[in-house]
């Protein structure tokens, strides 16, 4: 009998003939913690007594949410997690290297592999084939003495993509558009699984911010075949010998079969409180909007910063509007900058952050005040998420994001490429 | 068998509802952080709520980020379980891996304030104000081990691995 995807790799990894419904115990290719989730998962590490790391080499420690600190007790936890990286020899991804789903994508991330992450966005990596997912403290504390975990193998749902975006339109807009489908619950305890033409033409930032948003519909994983888009990604990165071809088998069982024609999306926002409540940007312009914030690992990429460079280039910010810009990492902030991305958007008005998570979440750098109205790139919109339960967030594409920035109200940005 | 007061919520409660980002500063200090648990959803909750009270929600309840935190403060502020209509993947693994039962069942029935019994071992909800009675939907027998040891970190202290 045919497998997904999900039924591939968690056989693979389990050493079983594992199908949906299976519950599998899973080898880990790679674990994870960021400092929110860390500092908790080391003192359960401690209460448990397994004083082990199974595979220091591939168990990491990221700095990212609140980098560089902006607290007393905040700095405490970087100490606390960068002192236990030292002693057990972990790799420690410090302030300034960018948040961790890129730094995966960037770096560790595998087709095939399983991999899991103290953070929900950890399905960011299922766009390279690995079959990754996130978990909590507790889960990732055994995950890193053991090399091991426990997982339901989830029914599969296929995301059949036609065609190739039109002007305008970008993965985004795709993504929104499904979660807006089948909702923000439509997916819990499933797989996503991404195929067809569409799929074959999007580049690896585009099915980054795909798989990035799987979570928000409440799935396991957002997984997307490995195939020569992904070898070449691997490639660029070194990891060329880390390529192997995954594909799900023609007669795998899905459960459902959802088909997008890629070609007739319009650029589509989330509007407040919930990513699922989407209307289309033109059918909503003119909403005023105070701060837009383009960063994050759904859309902090260089393609990201690219479209919304080409848009500002020659324009600036409406003076009502701060414009806040935070590369997803190092990398991309380096690059970004050679390639005059970083001045076009300082010139037109933006505020560059530190590679980081801090504005998507509202720890600091961008909280809003009472009232105000973000639209955002990041994956969520939830009462209180930047900082502040009195305002509200829209989530769009980096497009939309630069366009809105200019008009200082919510633009469909076809209006103005 | 527990008994308490059911706090009745909305759908979609997320974890940005049960411990928002920008109380990040105090993730290190669980019993300051449990002093706001639930404020944006309810900002009086942490004051009215007694050891032995339900959380009632409606759909995908925890549903967001992987903090698990957010069961951790439910269960510091003496909730002794979380009955709702479906649940989030993350936060349901949380949950129970920090000992915190979650049962799912149609709460439309219950009401803020009723007075509820349930026993865990069967499943059983009873609204004693309501006079109805509902069961739970079963969960994976791997996550009822881990409950029943009281958590992950006591079962895996017991068993030392996964028995599946």
């Amino acid at each position: 009998m045919g497998k997904t995807l999900a039924e591939k790799i968690l056989s693979a990894k389990s050493g079983t003939d594992a199908y949906a419904g299976d519950i599998v115990i899973a080898q880990l290719d790679l674990v994870f913690v960021q400092d929110s989730t860390g500092p908790l998962t080391l003192r359960q590490l401690n209460e448990s007594e397994l004083d082990i790391i199974h595979n220091p080499n591939r168990t990491i420690i990221f700095l990212d949410h609140s980098a560089p600190s902006p607290a007393r007790a905040l700095s405490n936890d970087h100490r606390f997690l960068r002192d236990f990286a030292a002693e057990k020899g972990v790799v420690l991804s410090d302030i300034g290297e960018g948040v961790c789903h890129q730094i995966v994508a960037e770096s560790f991330a595998n087709p095939g592999e399983v991999i899991v992450g103290a953070d929900s966005h950890t399905v960011t990596a299922g766009a390279l084939g690995a079959f990754a997912t996130g978990m909590g403290s507790t889960d990732i504390a055994v995950a890193f003495a053991f090399g091991k975990t426990w997982l339901r193998v989830p029914e599969t749902f296929r995301v059949v993509v036609h065609g190739r975006f039109s002007r305008g339109v970008y993965a985004k807009d795709l993504i929104l558009h499904l979660i807006g489908g089948i909702g923000a619950d439509g997916a819990t305890f499933k797989a996503l699984e991404f195929v067809g033409e569409g799929v074959r033409l999007m580049r690896m930032s585009e099915r980054l911010t795909v798989a990035n948003m799987a979570v928000e519909a409440g799935a396991d994983a957002g997984l997307f075949p490995s195939d020569s888009v992904t070898r070449s990604y691997l490639e660029s990165q070194g990891r060329g010998k880390s390529y192997i071809p995954l594909h799900a088998d023609s007669d795998a069982t899905y459960e459902r079969t959802i088909e997008i024609d890629a070609s007739r999306l319009e650029p589509t926002v989330s509007m407040p409180h919930a990513v699922d409540n989407i209307a289309l940007a033109r059918d909503i312009k003119g909403v005023p909007i105070d701060q837009v914030f383009i960063g994050t690992c759904t859309n902090g990429r260089l393609d990201d910063l690219r479209i919304a460079a080409g848009i500002m280039q020659g324009r600036s910010c409406h003076p009502r509007v701060r414009l806040i810009v935070a590369p997803a990492s190092r990398d991309v902030l380096l690059s970004a900058i050679a390639e005059g991305y970083v001045a076009t958007l300082i010139e037109a008005g933006a505020t560059i952050l530190p590679p980081g998570c801090g504005a998507c979440l509202g720890t600091h750098q961008g909280v809003l005040g009472d009232g105000e109205v973000c639209l955002s790139t990041a994956n969520r919109n939830f009462k209180g998420r930047m900082g502040n339960p009195s305002a509200f967030i829209y989530l769009g594409s980096p497009a939309t994001a630069a366009a809105t920035a200019i008009r200082g109200e919510i633009t469909d940005p076809r209006e103005i490429v | 068998m527990l008994r308490g007061r059911a706090f009745k919520f909305g759908d979609n409660i997320s974890t940005d509802h049960i411990v928002p980002g920008k109380l990040l500063h105090l993730r290190s200090n669980l019993p300051e952080l449990a002093k706001h648990v639930l404020e944006d959803a309810d900002p009086t909750f942490a004051q009215r709520v007694r050891k032995g009270d339900f959380v009632v929600a409606g759909k995908n309840f925890g549903l967001g980020s992987s903090r698990e935190h957010a069961p951790l403060v439910i269960k510091m502020a003496g909730v002794s379980a979380v009955i709702v209509k479906s649940v989030a993947r993350i936060f349901y693994r949380n949950a129970i891996n920090i000992g915190l039962p979650v049962l799912l069942c149609d709460t439309d029935g219950i009401d803020d304030g009723d007075e509820i019994e349930v026993d865990l071992k069967v499943g059983r909800i009873k609204d004693l104000a309501n006079k109805i009675e509902l069961h739970s939907s079963k969960m994976p027998q791997i996550m009822l081990d881990i409950l029943h040891e009281g958590g992950l970190i006591p079962y895996m202290k017991k068993h030392r691995g996964f028995d599946i």
